[in-house]
């Protein structure tokens, strides 16, 4: 039997049957020139700064955690005895691109880091509704208050 | 993943061919991670959407090298191997927490428990009863988190050469005291008939 994290014919067809709320219509916009952008990340990596109340065991932890642009003191909060953190353990950026954004911007390719960017736990209710009525939004808001151009999502 | 993206209409998916875990493929390596970087980015030129691109560069979840990571001779033989191993590696891992600011090490335990967690699932192997050897309800599952955090951010620092997808899981299961304690003691729940609860989620689905 193989070990379930490295069977990528048994993720798709786990992939393939996770409900997912489906959309009529998507929304598209055309954003800022990304030398102009001010960019966020958002992760589903559980991030949290350590010491921090991190996520639960389960799919009913649907709030997120903001992360200063400065913060490196993270954990992972993502639990699953079938999730390999390695790489994590090696690279933050390998889930949280922070440091590549900074270098983009001291290279001008992109305008400039937000100063916050936000992590939620990737193990949700199978609607999804916490997020699409609730914390989805407040985060919407929060990068939009800051005026966030491009969101980067990161899904582990 | 791709399917979760068509289904959804996600504006613009980079898919990427990628070991779960590695959204940016390859930990500490800069240019790779730039050139994932800049392909999500080529997608904000697209005038129409939803659109999926693949990322050219496929990444496989088996078949990496495997870790080198040297681990300590015995140092005090009247412990069992696993503890007294845990022990010798406590620098390594207060190296690699100095040097990178975080530890992921803490959902039950943390660094300093880390020898005394291991006595316990020697005392399982050895035949205590898995209700007697110490462990609070419920803390089984994030205690062996905890150990394999511990070894994993250690082998980081100690580790020559990449860190490939999964390495670090098979060195600590395959390669270390600790790890084959965990695996002897789930089998030997397993084998009790302890529920299953207790003892699956001590190791990856699929180990034995």
């Amino acid at each position: 039997m193989s070990v379930f994290g490295k069977d990528k014919a048994a993720l798709r067809k786990f992939a393939a049957s996770v409900p997912v709320p489906e959309f009529g219509e998507s929304s598209f916009n055309k954003p800022k020139q990304l030398n102009l952008a001010k960019v966020a990340i958002v992760t589903t990596a559980a991030l949290y700064r350590e010491g921090g109340h991190g996520f639960e065991v389960g799919d009913n932890d649907y709030h997120y955690e903001t992360l200063p642009r400065y913060a490196r003191d993270l954990t992972i909060g993502h639990h699953s005895v079938n999730f390999d953190r390695g790489g994590f353990a090696a690279d933050i950026n390998v889930v949280y691109p922070i440091d590549r954004l900074q270098e983009l911007a001291e290279s001008d390719i992109i305008g400039e880091v937000a100063e916050n960017h936000y992590a939620f736990a990737g193990n949700q209710s199978p609607t999804v509704s916490e997020i699409r009525l609730d914390t989805g939004p407040l985060c919407a808001k929060e990068m939009l208050e800051e005026s966030v151009d491009v969101v980067l999502l990161t899904g582990t | 993943m791709r399917e979760v993206s068509e289904r959804m209409g996600v504006p613009r998916t980079l898919y990427t061919d990628f070991p779960v875990g590695r959204s940016l493929g390859k930990p500490r390596d800069k240019q790779f991670q730039y050139e994932v970087l800049q392909a999500a980015f080529d997608l904000l030129e697209e005038p129409e959407g939803p659109i999926i691109r693949d990322f050219p560069v496929s990444i496989s979840s088996t078949g990496s090298e495997p870790l080198v990571c040297p681990l300590p001779p015995r140092i005090n033989t009247e412990l069992h191997p696993a503890v007294d191993e845990a022990k010798g590696l406590k620098a390594a891992y207060d190296r690699a927490y100095k040097k990178n600011k975080r530890t992921s090490v803490g959902m039950k335990i943390n660094a300093e428990q880390i020898p005394e967690a291991l006595e316990r699932f020697v005392r399982i192997v050895e035949g205590e009863h898995w209700d007697k050897v110490g462990f609070p309800t419920r803390s089984m599952y994030g205690t062996v988190h905890d150990i394999r955090t511990y070894y994993e951010e250690l082998a980081c620092e100690l580790a020559e050469g990449p860190i490939g997808p999964w390495a670090t899981e098979e060195w600590f299961y395959d390669g270390t005291e600790a790890g084959q304690i965990i695996l002897k003691a789930r089998r030997t729940m397993r084998d009790n008939k302890a529920d299953r609860s207790i003892w699956f989620g001590l190791a990856p689905a699929g180990r034995e």
